[in-house]
């Protein structure tokens, strides 16, 4: 094994041995806490050693923080007129 | 002392490797362990689940205070003497959330206001029977999910059926293939890294009409299958277990369709967020 060869292998080992393609593929594994404990550690190393994932994860996260704040689209007026007309009726049986 | 210990090493036993990774996550064995309600019949990994969540939900904010109130119990005391006000807050809170997850199911904004409509119906009927085993909200969007399937297949079936069929869509990958190299020392690796959003990127997104409906418009063009568990989850968020509830598929399924549709909406937003900044 020659020195780049074996630079190449020790960088793979420190990146926890996982691609950033399969990081991006256990994105979601991760996020929800679906990872075993042995994969989860080579998927920290990994982050720690590429800014890519490390930038993906982020905007993975930012995500679903905007999703999880969406405002829900206001009941207009007249069906919730209509609605607690019928309660009405249900409330007198 | 000797107790305690005796039952921390009962409760590792019981944790599966996800759970633990879960536990870890949320900081650590004592913090959470001693958090962990175990009594009334609760196991440990659902109130881990519950702290997983919790602390998670820092991180990704999954449903972000969609939660009604803990007070449930007082709110449908309240519907069941028949206060009104009690039911207006309900309604005003979970209708439009309703219509949304409506739409995941039935073609038109019309068939969905009417499939949420015949839903608030049908809970008033059936809320003297509702027995809180779930969460209220859980139970009305399972009544939701029920009718909505079945006026779904009725609206198909008098309609044209799509020329694609949008789950078996080669484009399926999360991310644009291209963005990585595929030979070379660095295949598998990014080839363009991809470009960091600014820290306050969610707020921005909800503060003006055009971002938030394109939000809504990522969600919208997802395969309905993968919107509803990203409408369930990430808007609503519900629990795995609460969705299993509501949607009858495994947590397995659910993942797989939570990451392609996440991984849509991201992909979505990036392309949004890039085209704002080419004109900004």
């Amino acid at each position: 094994m020659n020195r780049d060869d074996l630079k190449n292998a020790v960088m793979d080992y420190m990146a926890g041995k996982l691609t950033c393609v399969e990081v991006v593929d256990a994105v979601t594994d991760y996020l929800e806490g679906a990872m075993g404990p042995f994969k989860w550690l080579r998927f920290q190393m990994h982050l720690g050693m590429c800014v890519g994932c490390r930038t993906y994860l982020k905007q993975m996260k930012q995500t679903i923080q905007a999703l999880g704040r969406l405002p829900a689209e206001p009941i207009p007026p007249d069906i919730r007129d209509e609605l607690v007309a019928r309660f009405r009726t249900w409330k007198k049986k | 002392m000797t107790a305690g210990r005796k039952h921390y090493t009962f409760a590792c036993r019981e944790r599966s490797s996800h759970e633990t990774r879960a536990w870890v996550r949320a900081g650590g064995c004592l913090t959470v362990w001693k958090g962990a309600a175990l009594s009334g019949g609760q196991s440990l990994s659902d109130s881990v689940q519950s702290q997983s969540r919790a602390s998670g939900a820092d991180a990704t904010s999954a449903g972000g205070g969609k939660r009604f109130p803990q007070d449930e119990s007082r709110l449908l005391a309240a519907l069941r003497a028949g206060d009104e006000g009690a039911f207006v807050m309900l309604v005003e809170q979970y209708h439009g959330s309703m219509l949304r997850l409506a739409r995941a199911y039935v073609p038109t904004h019309e068939v969905a206001e009417e499939v949420v409509q015949e839903t608030w119906l049908a809970v008033l009927e059936a809320l003297d029977r509702f027995e809180a085993r779930s969460s209220l909200k859980t139970w009305i969007f399972r009544i939701l999910t029920t009718r909505a399937k079945t006026r779904g297949v009725r609206e198909k079936r008098e309609s044209v059926p799509p020329s694609i069929n949008a789950e078996n869509d080669p484009n399926q990958s999360a991310v644009d293939p291209s963005r990585f190299m595929t030979t070379g020392r660095f295949a598998g690796h990014w080839a363009v890294l991809p470009r960091a959003w600014e820290e306050d990127t969610p707020e921005r997104l909800l503060l003006s009409k055009e971002s938030r409906a394109a939000i809504e418009r990522a969600i919208g063009a997802l395969p309905e299958t993968q919107r509803r568990v990203v409408i369930l989850h990430d808007v609503e968020g519900l629990s795995p277990t609460e969705i299993c509830n509501v949607l009858e598929i495994s947590e397995t399924n659910q993942r797989v369709l939570l990451h392609r549709g996440r991984s849509k909406v991201r992909r979505a937003l990036e392309g949004y967020l890039e085209g704002e900044a080419g004109r900004g």
